[in-house]
Order: structure tokens, then C-alpha cells, then sequence
């Protein structure tokens, strides 16, 4: 080892890399060399050293590695640091823990302002591979100075520093557009690397920047138009990398259709193009598929059509139909394709355009029956399951048509059994179709299938169809013609699409392993480990709005961010219990004739929920909170034009911005954000419900759990249409105080269901107390001293409210609009002293001394209560309004 | 980042592995076989496969695959672009990336991997600063090294990665210095069946072979820079001054590099050199068929088409053929079912032709698929997007150095449909 040969060191090295791990004893007596080579004049020995002493993964040899990293970390020569920097990452691999100790981390984090560029990028690498398993550290803090800093080695370091350091920007967040243009401007030449890593970074951190550009700006324009290029030329290189390109270029035309909408050409698939890229291809175009266009795309994907590869020719005839659905001006033209596809007798390609063509019929219904003979006449041909219940599916639509409708089906009927169950449900569902167009002739066949699905049948799905139908039969042949033969919608254009939320979080993590499995990194990273969340930033219209509240940038954390609750846990029981019909008022009605083993269920939930508002109940024991919940019934609104109490504040106690209590993600694409107000008394509940889903969201209704202070819908959750997708609606919803109560922990934590047609999601929040500050909380002069000295010392509670610069007099009156009413102010040794009280919904008074020094913006409030639980939330209350 | 690489042959053998952390086990390699498996053409293996702790992440080149094992979210792109990259060094090392080339130098190779990257971070992939870690084996430097007992390694730090210009070495001294320029492009078309082109693009490099002592700073000029829209450069190119006045100006590395690459799209600047006409067919139930291909000069600018070579993939039905050629020589594989036609030079007086009869297995019924015909030709000193340099200047140093300019048009991706 101590050779001067540099080839046998390397060699020697490398020995020792394999092989200490099965000797840890041997190879610690290698240390010494080791340390010796770190100060060894010549920088490629000691950046050696030091790159080889990180890869051998025994404990004792790790502690002696310490000192001569951390020399080794400060090297003059760059080449040496950046080595090191390399290697910090390896011992943390090894030893976090020791890692941190030795405050690597932190000289680390220095080596990020190194004048050397190599050394920046690797400092970088080396920090973000850290950071993916601390996925809450915020080691790669960034602010303004390092991004610049970044932006400047990114010109000069190798392109394998360009990927990590395009990387890390792209987890950025930009103040304002302006800088978000800047960074954009600066990273925009990366395009024109000849690395096409370094080019798909740069696409990400441009994809992801962009969205807070404003659309009207120039900038965006040439923006989107410099995207396009660089995207078609990863098509050119080697079909390994046009495959990872093609799944993010996948992405990207659905987030952004207009870069790629002039660049259909390049994605027509050559003969021997690889399979994998041959099904991506197919796949962006008929997503770029347009009017315009139509007629090239049809073209090839006939072309296609009599390719040798099977799976690339179903998928070519499966484009051609969605080609129909999407471009409507085309569909008659895809459809000619398509049976000039049958007439080719092609087993697989008939049954495949049979299958598109049920498709094209759902959403051009009674347009191009003129097709079924020909369909019919393939009808012996099939013989996979799919194509099969497409073609019954059409015989039985268009029973009326198709003269010999019942010898079809009753020509399927005899093999009944050794369908598979998608083709005997359609077969099911068509034969009682057809009974109730041609009801005569068919009451044969009807009687047969009823009997082999729900007598012979072993699979519950088709027993219970079969059940239904006959039960609609023979009770209401009318309802069941109504129900069976109902107008169906029209399918969607794409059913293919990914869910918007996940497409944004998908773009921030292009180029990635995420983006070629188009599945957040969650879905799939090893133990879930070292995942941090992602979303795009929002739009910024100016940057004067962006500095207000509303327009915080989404991606920081807010302190007291809404939990959202797991879908099981103890403390949900109530709440499930609680059945989500939708609260009416008044028994439920059975109005359909149709008995439903539902209705008995929503009767039931209806029937407990009416009965914890009505019926009395006992405060859970031990909590502090008083049970004459009712009282203040009649006095929050009593006092409805009595509340200027003096002051003309009409505006109400103070509202908080709205903050996002449920994220789309987690509600499958139904967000709610919302906030507390109070306004002349009544409470209520300001939510605004978005729909990010594809669907079309009803059926809304909102339940709470039982909470502390016995809050409670006070009516029920009205949205009068259905949520269109990417609509959103505002919804105050009044709250009263009559309902169950239940100590809660936060105090002020609110527990919420609320139930849509697709399913019921359940999230919680804290609302600040002051919306249950009444309005006649105003107390007498003394009645207050009376009651300040009977509250026992020991109930009294001191907070400080620091950074305040308001005057008694305008603290007064900001608290007064919340009904925090002042009673008294002495001025004692140059301090200004406010004798406060304020009543809760419950009747809990509470007092509150409150001493202002006019130097100091610090404030001392020292609160009395005798239910001393509320008082840390009383002075959350008023550092809320007094700061706003 | 990068865990380890197996190198595997076509016959599914690991040759070579080489971990960068800790050690993982072969095993691993399974999952790529089972892909490999299911792909059945070794083209076709999909170039990123899950497996329940991994990832791995493969290319195939030159009958070897490169997989690669990773275990932590990491770009596909980066290691695909690295593996590339190990492929492209070992092709400069030893003249051919192949099985028998990496195993006779399995030294030099892993001195490279280790040189290349570091704990999964790439360390040195230039192969400018790799040559001078190690030097390349030469037949001399085996003779002198075993007479003098010295090694491949150099042992001086390899300066130019430390300085701003990390592509180039440092102390670079010839007696003659050039600088020569390639400028080489390919046509990627698809014809379809009446002979109107579907889509045609034109794939441009300009690779150089640059060498020049000291610190050359050279800049290249174009006649018509306005052709080059989508350009991808080398990193030494300065970009603002592209930008701003639309002349290629860099310090070089020493030796062969790509210095541009870029793609002519808009269709009327892609002229299409050579036309095809052609009769397949195959007759109902008679188990044969007619072949009839004419390959003829379009627009050429005046020069010759030469170097034409058509191949077709024939149907699977398709048993032998049997065919004359007014030119050339074909040949027909019946077990790839791959007819290669090798044209040689076309003169537009006598038209290259290929006709005769397909034999079909007998029984078999029609094929349904019409071959594609993908053809290759050269044009010599011509580019055929109509590209030109203008002029190349040097500062910096003082010597004058020779310099040369070849154009050169190929077809890439060209095919006719039938």
C-alpha cells in the first residue's frame, strides 16, 4: 500500500474496497496509510485516500475516517474537496448518526458557496442524496443568494453536476413570477445540451416554473415555444432514452398540450422502432390528435393496422376509436376505417374494432347503426371475451334493429356457462333489453337466462343481477322498461386521462422514475421513505398580490395545517355511526317502490342523528366544560342589533384567510378549504369546495363529530348543481352549539365528515375561539371585580403577545369587533392596564387583564377562568386578532 | 444513484459486475431475464424493470446489455445517458465495445468504472482527463510496459478537471496541428406506399477531430446559420454567442468529439435523394408471390447515390426467394426472414432492379402485413439540408493550423412502405 506505484495503489485500494468487510480486522490496519495518503502532496493521492476510506463499509475504520474528511472537506485543492464532499454522503450511508455529531452536514452545506463549480454540484448531489432520507430536514434550505449561486455553477460544472443541480432548483419555490422568469431565463439554455438528461431536468424546472408565469406575458409564449425542440430531438437518440423522453413527453402534452400540438410527425412510428416505443408513441398521438390533424393520424394508424406485432396492432385499431370520441368531425371517417379493418377478417384486428365500435355507439348513439349487419356477419369469428359482450352489448341496445336480434343472443345462451362472467352479465343485461322491446316473441329466452343466471350461477354478482331484473319484471314491468332502457350518459372524451392533482404533482418530478411510471414517487419508493410531497406553485397574476396572504406560496407548510384523519381510528366511531344521508329534516320518506335494503340503513343513521341534537346528554366526566350547552341558544341570535355596544364596528369579529383543510389528494379530487367567521352573532362555516376530479361531484353532506363546544351544522350542506370538474363552489355554512358534546384534545379541534356521491372523506381542523365569543359578554364593573378575586389564584394563566405596535385604545376596539369587551383602563406607572371579559357560547366567562407598555410591543395578558382549559386558546384568540 | 452494473451477453452469461456501494447479489439480474424472456427480441426488453427492492436500468449495445441497479429515486435519463457514456469509453479504449474486447482488458475496465464514478456520483467521463488517468492500450505500450515494468496509469493529476475548461488537458503539443470537421447527415423518412413522404427529418452532427497544441479558441461560421433552429452542443460551446451572433465559438477538447448535433424538420428543406418502386404481392391460396423493387436516383444535387442497400423484413409466411438482380448481389435469410440487397452505386442510365418469385409455406394462408423496405445509400460532399461553413478562425495561439471540412449525407431511418 505504501507503494509509490500509483496503478498498484489504485489496484491495492480497490482490494481492500471488496474485501474488508470479510476481514474488518485485517483491514483496519490499512488506517494508518490511509490517514498518511490524506496528507500526501499530490492532490490525486489524497482525493484517492479519502474516496477509497469512504467505501469501505466497516464501523471501526469509519471513526478514524473523521479527521481526515474533515481536512480533506477544507483541501485547497478543488479537486480534493469535491472528492470529499462525495464522501460525506458515503459515511452518512454508513453512519448517519455520526455524521450529523461531526457537523458534516454543515460544512457541507458550505461547500455549496465554493468557488469551484465542481465542487458546488457535488456538494449538491451529495446534500440531496442526504435529504432523500430525511425527508423532513431542510438541508437543501434555499433562499434567493444560494440560487444564484447555483445558477452560476450550473453554467461552468460538468453535466452531471447540471442534472443535480437542475434537480435541486426545480424543488424551489420562487418568491414572486419575476424571479420565477429569471431562474427560467437562466436555466433555458440547458436545452441545447447534448445531454438529454440535463435537457429533461431543464424541461422540469421550465414545466414547473412556468405555471406562476402569467399566460399573457411574452415570455411565456417564447417560453412554451423553445420547449418544443429540444422535446423532439430526445426523440432521435437511442430508442432506450426516446423511451424514458416518450413517457414524459406523455405527461407534458396533457399538462400543456400547445408545445407538441405542430410536432405530430415525429411520433409516427417506424417498422422498427422497439415495441415499448412504438406503444408510447401511439399513445401521444392521439392525444395531440386535433381536427386539424385527423386525417394523417387515420393514415398511419391504418398503416399500423397491418403491422406484424399483435399488441401494437390492437393498440393502433384501440387509438383509431378513440380517435372517433375524441375528434367528433372524424368519427365518421374512423369509423369507414374501421370496417374496412373487419372486411380484412383479421381475427384479432375484427374483434378488437368490434370492442372501439360498441365505444364509438356509447357516445354517438343512434348515428352509424348502418355498420351493425356488418358486424353481424363477424359475429362466429370471436372468441375473446371482451369482443364478445361488446357485440352483445350492441345486439341488445339495438335490439328494435336487428331483425333476428333473439336467435343471436340465444345462439350465445348455449354455452351460457362457459362464458366468462363479462360476457354472461352483458349477455344477461341484453336478453332483458331485448324482452322488453320485443316482449312477445322473447319471453322464452328471457325465462331461460333468468333461470341459468340466478339457479346455476355460482357468482354473486350475476345471481344478484339476475335477481334484480326479474324482480323489476315481474313487480313493475313499466319501472323496469324506465330503468333498464334509461337514456345512458355519454361517455367521456378521454378515459384515459391521469387525475389532474397527480398529472401536477407527475410534472414536478419529470425525468424522474415517477414520471416513467406515471405513480406519485409515494406509490412505489421503497418503504415510502424520503418522500416529500411536490406541487406546482400557483400562479401569481403580480407580485403585488403575491404578497398578500391568500397567494402564500402552497408548497410551505402552514404551522397548524389541518390533519387530515385516517379513514380508521377510535375516535371516529362516532362519526361513522353517524350514517352520511343527507341530513333532511323530518323522517325519511320511502318514495321509490323499489325495496331497498338502503333505505332502512339511512333511516337508522337519520334516527340516532336526530336524536343527539334533541335529546339531552351528559358532558363527558372530567372535562371542565359546563353542560347548560343549551342556554346560549337563544342568546346568540337574541342579541342580533344589540351588539355595537357602543363602538360602531359592524364588520364583524375577525375572519382568518382560508386555509386548505382537505386536499384533493386525499379526497379523490375534492378539496376543501375554508375558514370561521362570525358576523352579527351567528357562526358559521365559510368552505369552498373545488372539484379536481374528472367527475362530476353531488350529493353533498356534511357531518361533525362531537366536539367540545357542541358545534354543529345548523343546516345542512346545500350545493344546488352538481360540482362540474375543475369547478368550485362557496358554501357558507351556519353553524349552532347544540350539539353533542365531547372534551376534545386540541380543545378547539374540530372532527368533519363529509360524504359525495363518490364516497365519504374525513378531515379535521382547529377553529379559533373567538367565533364563540358571544356578543353580551360585556360584564358589569362589579360583578367583575367580584368575580376576579373568586377565581382562585391559581387558575390564573399569563401569556406574553409579543410584536404589537397598537395603542390601548385601538386594542380595545380590534378586540371589541370580536366581543372581547373592555370594562375598564387605569394607567399605572406609565402602563396602560384593560380590564377585559368575554363570554363563550357555553357561558364560560373569562377575564383578562391586559398591561400595554407604550416601548415595549410586547404585551402581558393574564387570564382568569374558571374552567382554566380554555384560556391558552383564549390567548391564541386574541394574538389572532390583534395581529390582523 | 448508480448501485452496481452487470454486463450480460446475448446468451444471458453475467461477464462482468462491478458495485459502487454495497455488494448486490446477481440474483438481481433475474428479473431482467424474465423481462428479457417475456420480450423474446432482445430489442424489445423494456429499458426500465421494477423488481420489489430495485430498479434496474438497462441499454443494449453492441450485443451486450448494460444493467444497471439502482435503488433510490435517480433520473432514468442520467444513467441511461452514463451507461451510453461507459459503452462510448470502452469503444474508444479498445476500438470495439464487444464481449472478447472487455474481457481481454478486464483490468483497464475496472480501473475506468472506478475512474467514472465515485459512490454512484460520475467522477470522470470525459475521455480527454480519462486518457490521461489511463492511458489507452497500445500494442507498443504492452511491449514497454512489460520490458520496463511500468503501468497504464498516469500518475499526474488530471489538471483540466479542476479548471473551467474541464474537457480539455492541459500541455497538448503537436507537430502538425489540424482541425478537422465532419459534417455528416441523415435522413430519417418514411416514404409511404404511393411514394409521397409521410414524415422526413434531417438528423445533423458536426463531429470534429481537433488537433491543435495549447489553448486553441476557435470559431466556426456558417454560410446559412438561420438552417440551425434545434441544436444540441457540445458543453464547450459558449451559448450567448451563439445567441447573439449565430457563430459556433468554444476551446476544443483535444481529439474526436461531437461538437454540434441538430435536426432540420420543416419539410421543404428535406430533399429525399432516391425513389422506390415496388410490387409485393402475394397471390390467394397459391403459396407464392410476385417481387418487384426499382430503386432509382431523385433529387441529388448532382451527385451519386452509392452505398444503397435495401433490406426487407419478409412476412413469417414467407419460405425463400427467388430472385435476379440487374445489380448487385441479394440475400436471403430464412430463418430472420431478412432479404438484404446490396445495390452498390446507382447510375441513373441503368436502373437497379430485383424482381422474381416469393415462395410461401404452402397451406399458410395470405399474409396480411406488407413489408416495410428500409433503405441505406451515402452521398459524398454533400449535405444535403444545404448547410455550409463559412469559415473557421482561430485565437489564442499563434501557429497556423491546417484545416478541412467533409460533407457527407447518409440515410438513417428510411423507409418505404408497400
Amino acid at each position: 500500500m505504501q507503494t509509490d506505484n500509483l496503478e498498484l495503489k489504485k489496484l491495492v485500494y480497490l482490494y481492500l474496497m471488496n474485501y474488508a468487510k470479510s476481514q474488518p480486522d485485517m483491514a483496519i490496519m490499512a488506517v494508518n496509510t490511509f490517514v498518511k495518503d490524506c496528507e500526501d502532496p499530490n492532490p490525486l493521492i489524497r482525493a484517492l485516500a479519502v474516496r477509497t476510506m469512504g467505501c469501505i463499509r466497516v464501523d471501526k475504520i469509519t471513526e478514524y475516517l473523521c479527521e481526515p474528511l474533515r481536512k480533506c472537506l477544507k483541501d485547497e485543492d478543488p479537486y480534493v474537496r469535491k472528492t470529499a464532499a462525495v464522501c460525506v454522503a458515503k459515511l452518512h450511508d454508513i453512519n448517519a448518526q455520526l455524521v450529523e455529531d461531526q457537523g458534516f452536514l454543515d460544512t457541507l452545506k458550505d461547500l455549496i458557496s465554493d468557488s469551484n463549480p465542481m465542487v458546488v454540484a457535488n456538494a449538491v448531489a451529495a446534500l440531496s442524496e442526504i435529504a432523500e432520507s430525511h425527508p423532513s430536514s431542510n438541508l437543501l434550505d434555499l433562499n434567493p443568494q444560494s440560487i444564484n449561486k447555483l445558477l452560476t455553477a450550473l453554467n461552468e460544472c460538468t453535466e452531471w453536476g447540471q442534472i443535480f443541480i437542475l434537480d435541486c432548483l426545480a424543488n424551489y419555490m420562487p418568491k414572486d413570477d419575476r424571479e420565477a422568469q429569471s431562474i427560467c431565463e437562466r436555466v433555458t439554455p440547458r436545452l441545447s445540451h447534448a445531454n438529454s438528461a440535463v435537457v429533461l431536468s431543464a424541461v422540469k424546472v421550465l414545466m414547473k416554473f412556468m405555471e406562476m408565469l402569467s399566460k399573457d406575458l411574452d415570455y411565456y409564449g417564447t417560453l412554451l415555444k423553445k420547449l418544443a425542440p429540444p422535446l423532439v430531438t430526445l426523440l432521435s437518440a437511442e430508442p432506450e432514452l426516446q423511451y424514458v423522453a416518450l413517457r414524459n413527453i406523455n405527461l407534458i402534452v396533457q399538462k400543456r398540450p400547445e408545445i407538441l400540438k405542430h410536432e405530430m410527425k415525429v411520433f409516427f412510428v417506424k417498422y422498427n422502432d422497439p415495441i415499448y416505443v412504438k406503444l408510447e408513441k401511439l399513445d401521444i398521438m392521439i392525444r395531440l390528435a386535433s381536427q386539424a390533424n385527423i386525417a394523417q393520424v387515420l393514415a398511419e394508424l391504418k398503416e399500423y393496422a397491418t403491422e406484424v406485432d399483435v399488441d401494437f396492432v390492437r393498440k393502433a385499431v384501440r387509438a383509431i376509436g378513440r380517435c372517433a370520441i375524441k375528434v367528433e368531425q372524424s368519427a365518421e371517417r374512423c369509423v369507414s376505417t374501421l370496417l374496412d379493418l373487419i372486411q380484412t377478417k383479421v381475427n384479432y384486428v375484427v374483434q378488437e374494432a368490434i370492442v372501439v365500435i360498441k365505444d364509438i355507439f356509447r357516445k354517438y348513439p343512434n348515428k352509424y347503426e348502418s355498420v351493425i349487419a356488418t358486424l353481424c356477419e363477424n359475429l362466429d369469428s370471436l372468441d375473446e371475451p371482451e369482443a364478445r359482450a361488446a357485440m352483445i352489448w350492441i345486439v341488445g341496445e339495438y335490439a328494435e334493429r336487428i331483425d333476428n336480434a333473439d336467435e343471436l343472443l340465444e345462439s350465445f345462451l348455449e354455452g351460457f356457462h362457459d362464458e366468462s362472467t363479462q360476457v354472461q352479465l352483458q349477455l344477461l343485461t341484453a336478453i332483458v333489453k331485448l324482452f322488453l322491446k320485443k316482449p312477445t316473441e322473447t319471453q322464452e329466452l328471457v325465462q331461460q337466462v333468468l333461470s341459468l343466471a340466478t339457479q346455476d350461477s355460482d357468482n354473486p354478482d350475476l345471481r344478484d343481477r339476475g335477481y334484480i331484473y326479474w324482480r323489476l319484471l315481474s313487480t313493475d314491468p313499466v319501472a323496469a322498461k324506465e330503468v333498464v332502457l334509461a337514456e345512458k350518459p355519454l361517455i367521456s372524451e378521454e378515459t384515459d386521462l391521469i387525475e389532474p392533482t397527480l398529472l401536477d404533482e407527475l410534472i414536478c418530478h419529470i425525468g424522474t422514475l415517477a414520471s416513467v411510471y406515471h405513480k406519485p414517487p409515494g406509490a412505489f419508493v421503497e418503504g415510502g421513505r424520503g418522500v416529500v410531497h411536490k406541487s406546482l406553485p400557483p400562479r401569481t397574476g403580480s407580485s403585488e398580490s403575491a404578497e398578500s396572504p391568500d397567494t402564500a406560496p402552497a408548497g410551505v407548510p402552514a404551522a397548524d395545517q389541518p390533519s387530515v384523519i385516517p379513514t380508521q381510528g377510535d375516535l371516529l366511531g362516532d362519526l361513522l355511526n353517524l350514517d352520511l344521508g343527507p341530513p333532511v329534516s323530518g323522517p325519511p320518506v320511502a318514495t321509490s317502490s323499489v325495496q331497498m335494503g338502503a333505505v332502512d340503513l339511512l333511516g337508522g343513521g337519520l334516527d340516532s342523528l336526530m336524536g343527539g341534537g334533541s335529546g339531552g346528554f351528559a358532558p363527558a366526566p372530567g372535562t371542565a366544560v359546563p353542560s347548560n350547552t343549551g342556554a346560549p341558544l337563544g342568546s346568540g341570535l337574541g342579541d342580533l342589533f344589540d351588539l355595537t355596544g357602543g363602538v360602531g364596528t359592524l364588520s364583524g369579529s375577525y375572519v382568518a384567510p382560508k386555509t386548505v383543510w382537505l386536499p384533493a389528494m386525499k379526497a379523490k379530487g375534492l378539496e376543501i378549504s375554508g375558514t370561521f367567521s362570525r358576523q352579527v352573532g351567528s357562526i358559521s362555516m365559510d368552505l369552498v369546495l373545488t372539484n379536481k376530479a374528472l367527475q362530476v361531484m353531488s350529493d353533498f353532506a356534511i357531518q361533525f363529530n362531537r366536539n367540545s363546544f357542541g358545534l354543529a351544522p345548523a343546516a345542512p350542506l346545500q350545493v344546488h348543481a352538481p360540482l362540474a370538474p375543475n369547478q368550485s363552489v362557496e358554501i357558507s355554512l351556519p353553524l349552532n352549539t347544540v350539539g353533542s358534546v365531547m372534551k376534545m384534545d386540541p380543545l378547539n379541534n374540530l372532527q368533519v365528515a363529509v360524504k359525495n356521491n363518490i364516497d365519504v372523506f374525513y378531515f379535521s381542523t382547529l377553529y379559533p375561539l373567538h367565533i364563540l365569543f358571544v356578543e353580551d359578554g360585556k360584564m358589569e364593573r362589579q360583578m367583575f371585580l367580584a368575580t376576579w378575586k373568586d377565581i382562585p389564584n391559581e387558575n390564573e394563566t399569563q401569556f406574553q403577545i409579543k410584536d404589537c405596535s397598537l395603542n390601548a385604545d385601538s386594542v380595545s376596539s380590534k378586540l371589541q369587533g370580536s366581543n372581547i369587551f373592555t370594562i375598564a383602563k387605569r394607567n399605572v406607572e406609565g402602563q396602560d392596564m384593560l380590564y377585559q371579559s368575554l363570554k363563550l357560547t357555553n357561558g364560560i366567562w373569562v377575564l383578562a387583564e391586559l398591561r400595554i407598555q407604550p416601548s415595549n410591543p410586547s404585551f402581558t395578558l393574564s387570564l382568569k377562568c374558571r374552567a382554566p382549559e380554555v384560556s391558552q386558546y383564549v390567548y391564541q384568540a386574541y394574538e389572532t386578532i390583534l395581529k390582523n | 444513484m448508480i448501485h452496481s452494473l452487470f454486463l450480460i451477453n446475448c446468451s444471458g452469461d453475467i461477464f462482468l459486475e462491478k458495485h459502487w456501494k454495497s455488494v448486490v447479489s446477481q440474483s438481481v439480474c433475474d428479473y431482467f431475464f424474465e423481462a428479457q424472456e417475456k420480450a423474446i427480441d432482445v430489442e424489445n426488453v423494456p429499458p426500465v424493470i421494477s423488481t420489489p427492492h430495485h430498479y434496474l436500468i438497462s441499454i443494449y449495445r453492441d450485443k451486450i446489455f448494460f444493467v444497471s441497479v439502482i435503488q433510490t429515486e435517480v433520473p432514468p435519463l442520467f444513467v441511461i445517458e452514463f451507461l451510453h457514456r461507459v459503452a462510448d469509453t470502452f469503444q474508444d479504449y479498445f476500438g470495439e465495445c464487444s464481449e472478447t474486447a472487455i474481457k481481454d482488458n478486464v483490468v483497464i475496465v475496472y480501473e475506468l468504472l472506478e475512474e467514472m464514478l465515485d459512490n454512484g456520483f460520475p467522477l470522470a467521463t470525459e475521455s480527454n482527463i480519462l486518457k490521461e488517468l489511463i492511458k489507452p492500450p497500445t500494442i507498443l505500450r504492452s511491449v514497454v510496459n512489460s520490458i520496463t515494468g511500468s503501468s497504464n496509469v498516469g500518475d499526474t493529476l488530471p489538471t483540466g478537471q479542476l479548471s473551467n475548461i474541464p474537457w480539455r488537458r492541459a500541455g497538448v503539443k503537436y507537430t502538425n496541428n489540424e482541425a478537422y470537421f465532419d459534417v455528416i447527415e441523415e435522413i430519417d423518412a418514411i416514404i409511404d406506399k404511393s411514394g409521397s413522404t409521410v414524415f422526413a427529418e434531417i438528423q445533423g452532427v458536426i463531429d470534429s477531430c481537433i488537433k491543435l497544441s495549447g489553448m486553441p479558441d476557435l470559431s466556426l461560421s456558417f454560410m446559412n446559420p438561420r438552417l440551425l433552429d434545434d441544436v444540441s452542443f457540445h458543453p464547450c460551446i459558449r451559448f450567448k454567442r451563439w445567441e447573439s451572433e449565430r457563430v459556433l465559438s468554444f476551446i476544443p477538447p483535444d481529439g474526436n468529439f461531437r461538437l454540434i448535433s441538430y435536426r432540420v424538420s420543416s419539410q421543404n428543406l428535406v430533399a429525399i435523394p432516391v425513389y422506390v418502386k415496388h410490387m409485393i404481392s402475394f397471390k390467394e391460396n397459391s403459396s407464392s408471390g410476385r417481387f418487384d423493387v426499382t430503386i432509382g436516383p431523385k433529387q441529388n444535387m448532382g451527385k451519386t447515390v452509392e452505398g444503397v442497400v435495401m433490406t426487407v423484413h419478409m412476412p413469417k409466411a414467407v419460405l425463400n426467394m427467388s430472385l435476379s438482380a440487374t445489380q448487385g448481389s441479394y440475400t436471403f435469410d430464412p430463418v430472420t426472414k431478412v432479404l438484404t440487397w446490396d445495390v452498390g452505386k446507382i447510375t441513373p442510365q441503368k436502373l437497379p432492379n430485383l424482381k422474381g418469385i416469393v415462395n410461401l409455406q404452402s397451406g399458410a394462408p395470405k399474409p396480411e402485413e406488407n413489408p416495410s423496405l428500409n433503405i441505406q445509400f451515402k452521398i459524398q460532399q454533400l449535405a444535403i439540408s444545404g448547410l455550409k461553413v463559412n469559415r473557421l478562425d482561430m485565437y489564442g495561439e499563434k501557429y497556423k493550423p491546417f484545416k478541412g471540412v467533409k460533407y457527407i449525407t447518409k440515410a438513417g431511418k428510411f423507409q418505404v412502405r408497400t
